[in-house]
């Protein structure tokens, strides 16, 4: 029994007294509980089941944080933040660490104070339109009702697009993916605009998923990652080397089947770094040596994470594509581990 | 001159004959109430027309209802090979296959006892207060009800009941102590301040010393779990019990003769009646954390109850305040007279009669509160309008499904908020002791 | 007290100040505004504090910045160029369209419906009892969603009109499609427009003026002739025929106008996706400001009972006895009075309409809330600033509608001697 058990049962409807200390680092490791803010529910990257257990894409590199900083994968608040909160929630420091496909921009960072710390899936924006309506391609979309959701950087890319394009159309503001799929599939919109891998996303939740094309033009980029607040670098750091990680993981081929194999040590003294046989990274993280094994240990490397949640052999079916390793023509890029 | 004359009338009374059929039973309730007129009469016939058109459009949709399938396309598929080709039934199914995430939201499952508990508790707490048939003491239970009902939903550590009691306690003790001494202004200020002392300092480390004595512990439940009808009745009562009191508070405050205490009252309530419910919900997501020391975080539940709690209390104040008005002056000269100090004069005097008066007003306010908890989706709760129902919408096999669940929703608020008015009228004519 | 008030008032003590209750009210006020201003300013630091932490200064700039984003439903210029502050004004206009329109079907509604349900026909009573005590036991959020989804889901799409053989019809002699987005309607529109007047913020159109002040006129004039006719009547007891000088007053000067300004209907026709030409007003707008006006009218219903019921049963009577039939005492004598007693609740029904307007969320109708509160605020980040903003507009226009509506009641009130 610790001694805050009055204030830990308060916590849970009252106070969380906990008064800033030096960095969130300190923090999450006093409290014991990562709170990271994820999507109120888009299948394959952060969806909780019938149980209220969350998991996905994004999820999963939450999970790897928790367990590389509390030697635990399950001890995380998932906080659903929608478009309109994901921000507010992380400056009020309600959430320490942000995994919920948002984009990295300009205003993002510099306007709204936020520090994107790493991109952990390439994405542009895409339409779906159903295979009745017999259009082909972006541009003929001329005059279309058109879902977007709303508080996205894909509501002002939308209006950038059509605009350039000299073309008019009807937006439909919606909240939610639940609530566009019911107004997409009733036929409200003619569209339905969103970043690919969320089309891809939805899709698969369609019954007849055979019906809905997704167009050929993708008319943004969206680099999305997770988000940090600004002024705390090692916080920043620790999310950012966890995200490295499971990329430098999937580059030297570490994956969760021969993950306990390598970590006794093997030739390659970049993998030993890694893996904390040699050097002390995570020391210098604030963290201890097996910090990286232990990210690495939840779900495995990054690719792995990607075919197990998005990849070919889920309903979502997303290729690798730009989020391939740089090695293999996408962009995946760890910075060196030195 | 013996005999009697022979009677040429009849001794007894013949029995009264029928009313023709026109003016007797159904029929003459018929005319009279519904063709008295040749427009009455049309009117009548032209209404009866349009029900009985709505019932058979909807009969066969609710005839043909599936209460056994796991998706959408079984229940289809059962419609139409048990009623033919092109019929259209309700799914019904989808309601017992999602019944949990309706009432409880992510409520673990295995621990759905306590919530179903708390719920019953509920009732048997608030039978007392609603009906004066049962017995007094039970008022009792209803006190310690809401720390019971808190470590019932939540969970932690038992003692945290007699923990929270305990502070009212030592409060009240304080009151009574320095109350006779100081004055009760004083008595109450001291009160106040020993029992947050207590809570903030001493709560915890008894806390711990009964757990290490006698561990009785329920598993904790995150606020994020709570959704559906839990929520919305979490919020309800929450919002009906806090604000009552702080509504009478405000209300007596408005028509202070204290200019400063009377600004303070009339500024928050119209400001409160004057901003939407949602504005105070979106406050209380995005810009409270912002108002508290850096790095205090509330629970989002408690956020909303609070604003719910506010905004309810500023129109119960209004309602409270237009039952002193109809008071009469003698009544306050009465109990100035009788030498009743201020509180007391409220108590036992003024109060009495203004929430008579106020009855369905209040009862109405609160009515609306209870309907207002279905806008908590705009911060992200799961309400069991809209959130609930796009998270069952999410899943795949019941994509689709629209009116079964809004109807489910809307016959449990009615329900409720139906009982609500009745009971309101009910307790009106129990109380009424004029004699007009 | 007025023991103590006979005392000497020399002999003050600090003691005094909680025991006489001529300084208590003091002293408690002092504390009480101690207690608020400490609050206030405890609050105040700490957004400081929090605010300087991360770096964020609060300003409202970015109401002068592009939006970038276009709404559904505009009834003033506005394009995704224009600012956010411009989006906001959108967004207000909307709310206040929504809401006239709103209070004035939630009244016709509710006075209809209240007096039916005294109605002496059964049927009609208890149709009304029904339909007031449903629909206003059940939140307002679930009539908009179930609203919503029946025009979106019932409703044909646009292209169900498409074809020599089209599955859906447009009413009215071709001029209104009802589509599962919009209901496409004619748009008045002249051949020979006077133009536009730019105001700065918003256009006012001249035809438009042009016809009120017609209107106004002609109604001025009928108004004038009935005077000189009534006085006509009471010089020689005879009155002249009047209709058709009325008729000819009140409709000639606006059709002579509509005539010279080329007036036609621009009919909306089927174009790729949607329909173009003429008035595409969205779906929101109708579920928003049916399910506003059919909740808010059951209430309006109730007060319209309990004022007809306040009159005094006399009163009835009276009129009965007067030989005035039953629809002639509701107008003349029974409506007025109870007027008295409906119209104070029904202004603050008029308010929890307007604040009702704000579930225009469910139905993605851009009110104040969905521009400056929505998108607004998701895409700047801005939360403060819009919610702040937003708050003190709804508390303007709520202080407005009550002054506008306690000015009207002193007016209707009875002149007590």
């Amino acid at each position: 029994m610790k001694a805050s058990v009055f204030w830990g049962a308060l916590t849970a409807v009252g106070l969380a007294a906990t008064v800033a200390s030096a960095g969130t680092l300190d923090d999450v490791k006093a409290r014991g509980i990562l709170n990271c803010g994820v999507n109120t529910g888009l299948v394959g990257f952060a969806a909780p089941d019938a149980n209220g257990n969350w998991s996905g894409f994004d999820v999963a590199i939450c999970r790897a944080v928790a367990a590389a900083v509390l030697g635990d994968p399950t001890k995380i608040k998932f906080v659903p933040t929608t478009g309109e909160t994901r921000f507010t929630s992380l400056s009020s420091g309600e959430i320490d660490m942000l995994a919920r496909n948002s984009t990295w921009t300009f205003k993002r960072e510099v306007d709204l104070k936020l520090q994107f710390v790493g991109v952990n899936y390439y994405d542009g924006q895409g339409f779906m339109v159903s295979k009745k309506l017999g259009v082909s391609s972006a541009k003929e979309l001329g005059g279309a009702t058109i879902c977007v959701q709303t508080g996205t950087t894909t509501e002002l890319n939308l209006a950038d697009y059509f605009k350039s394009h000299n073309m008019k159309y009807t937006p439909i503001s919606i909240k939610n993916d639940a609530e566009g799929k019911q107004q997409f599939l009733a036929g409200a919109c003619d569209a339905y605009t969103t970043d690919a891998s969320g089309l891809a996303a939805l899709r698969a939740t369609f019954e007849n998923p055979q019906d809905y094309v997704i167009l050929p033009e993708i008319i943004s980029k969206e680099p999305l990652g997770p988000v940090v607040r600004q002024g705390d670098d090692q916080w920043a750091s620790v999310v950012r080397w966890t995200l490295y990680a499971l990329i430098e993981a999937e580059e030297l081929g570490v994956t969760s089947a021969n993950l306990e194999e390598l970590s006794k040590g093997t030739d390659n003294p970049e993998l030993n770094r890694l893996l904390g046989s040699e050097d002390n990274l995570g020391g210098m993280l604030g963290l201890d040596k097996l910090w990286a094994k232990r990210a690495i240990a939840v779900g495995g490397n990054y690719g792995e994470i990607f075919e197990a949640t998005i990849g070919g052999s889920t309903p979502i079916g997303l290729a690798r594509g730009l989020n391939a390793l740089w090695t293999k023509g996408g962009l995946m890029y760890a910075m060196p581990f030195h | 001159m013996t005999d009697k004359p022979v009677a040429f009338f009849r001794t007894d009374m013949l029995p009264p004959s029928e009313p023709p059929l026109s003016q007797r039973g159904v029929l003459k309730w018929m005319r009279e109430n519904m063709f008295s007129s040749i427009g009455n009469g049309a009117i009548s016939i032209i209404t009866i027309a349009i029900v009985i058109y709505l019932i058979t459009l909807s009969y066969p949709w609710f005839a043909h209802s599936v209460w056994n399938a796991d998706s959408v396309r079984q229940c289809m598929t059962t419609v139409s090979s048990t009623w033919g080709e092109g019929a259209s039934g309700a799914c019904w199914a989808v309601i017992r296959a999602t019944w949990n995430l309706y009432l409880y939201g992510f409520y673990p499952v295995d621990q759905l006892w306590r919530p179903d508990l708390a719920f019953i508790l509920m009732l048997v707490a608030l039978a007392p207060v609603l009906f004066s048939q049962i017995p007094r003491l039970m008022i009792w239970f209803t006190a310690i009800f809401p720390a019971l009902g808190y470590w019932l939903i939540w969970g932690g550590s038992f003692w945290v009941i007699p923990a929270i009691l305990a502070g009212f306690v030592v409060a009240w003790i304080a009151y009574r102590l320095l109350g006779t001494i100081l004055g009760s202004a004083v008595g109450l200020a001291v009160g106040v301040v020993v029992a947050i002392l207590w809570w903030l300092l001493l709560a915890g480390p008894t806390i711990d010393g009964l757990s290490a004595i006698l561990p009785i512990r329920l598993p904790f439940v995150e606020s994020r779990n709570l959704g559906g009808f839990l929520l919305s009745f979490i919020v309800g009562i929450c919002g009906i019990g806090f604000s009552l009191p702080l509504g009478i508070l405000l209300s007596l405050g408005r028509r202070s003769d204290m200019p400063l205490i009377k600004t303070t009252c009339v500024v928050f309530i119209e400001f409160i009646r004057g901003v939407p419910l949602i504005t105070l919900l979106f406050t209380a997501s995005f810009l409270l954390a912002y108002f508290l020391p850096p790095g205090t975080t509330f629970d989002l539940v408690l956020r909303v109850v609070i604003m719910v709690v506010l905004f309810s209390s500023a129109y119960i104040a209004e309602v409270i305040r237009g039952g002193l008005a109809a008071i009469p002056r003698g009544q306050y000269e009465a109990a100035d007279a009788l030498g009743l100090d201020y509180w007391k004069a409220q108590r036992l005097i003024i109060m009495p009669q203004a929430l008579k008066i106020s009855i369905p007003g209040i009862v109405s306010s609160f009515i609306g509160l209870f309907k207002d908890t279905t806008l908590v989706i705009i911060v992200g709760l799961l309400d069991p309008l809209m959130g609930i129902s796009n998270a069952v919408r999410a899943n795949v096999a019941w994509n689709g499904i629209y009116w079964e669940p809004y109807m489910f929703a809307a016959a449990i608020f009615f329900i409720f908020c139906f009982g609500m008015s009745r009971y309101s009228q009910y307790l009106e004519r129990k109380l009424k002791t004029d004699h007009r | 007290m007025s023991i103590a008030d006979d005392r000497p008032a020399a002999r003050f003590r600090l003691s005094a100040l909680i025991y006489d209750s001529r300084y208590r009210a003091i002293t408690i006020q002092i504390l009480f505004t101690l207690a608020i201003v400490a609050l206030f300013g405890w609050l105040i630091s700490n957004a400081a504090t929090n605010l300087a932490r991360l770096g964020i200064t609060p300003s409202f700039d970015f109401l002068w910045n592009r939006a970038g984003y276009p709404v559904s439903m505009t009834l003033i210029d506005y394009t995704a160029d224009s600012t956010n502050g411009r989006a906001a004004l959108v967004g207000l206009i909307n709310t206040l369209f929504v809401s006239a329109l709103g209070c004035v079907t939630a009244t016709i509604i509710g006075v209809i419906a209240g007096v039916l349900r005294l109605s002496k026909n059964w049927v009609v009573a208890r149709l009304m009892t029904i339909y007031i005590e449903v629909v206003r036991n059940v939140p307002l959020l679930l009539w908009l969603l179930i609203i919503y989804a029946v025009f979106t889901q019932v409703t044909p799409g646009p292209s169900a009109y498409r074809g020599d053989n089209p599955s859906a019809h447009m009413w009215f002699w071709h001029s209104v499609a009802v589509t599962n987005r919009y209901v496409a309607l004619p748009s008045p529109e002249f051949w020979r427009s006077l133009g536009n007047i730019d105001l700065g913020i918003f256009k006012v159109s001249i035809d438009l003026m042009a016809l009120i002040v017609v209107i106004v006129a002609g109604v001025w004039a009928n108004r004038r002739y009935l005077r000189r006719v009534t006085r006509i009547q009471e010089a020689t007891g005879r009155r002249p025929t009047t209709w058709w000088v009325s008729t000819l007053l009140i409709l000639g000067p606006p059709i002579l106008l509509l005539a010279a300004l080329g007036f036609h209907l621009d009919e909306p026709t089927l174009k790729g996706f949607n329909f173009t030409g003429g008035i595409l007003a969205p779906n929101s707008i109708f579920a928003l400001w049916f399910g506003l006006s059919v909740y808010t009218a059951t209430y309006i219903a109730e007060i319209v009972r309990a004022g007809i019921l306040a009159v005094s049963k006399g009163q009835t009577e009276a009129a009965y006895a007067l030989g005035l039939r039953p629809n002639r005492t509701m107008s003349l004598v029974v409506l007025p009075q109870a007027l008295r007693v409906i119209v104070p609740p029904l202004i603050s029904q008029f308010l929890n309409l307007t604040k009702n307007s704000t579930l225009a969320f469910a139905v993605a109708y851009p009110d104040l809330g969905g521009t400056l509160g929505g998108i607004t605020l998701n895409q700047t980040g801005r939360a403060l600033e819009c919610i702040l903003l937003m708050m003190v507009t709804y508390l303007v226009v709520s202080l407005l509608i009550s002054l506008a509506m306690n000015i009207f009641n002193q007016s209707i009130r009875v002149k007590e001697r």
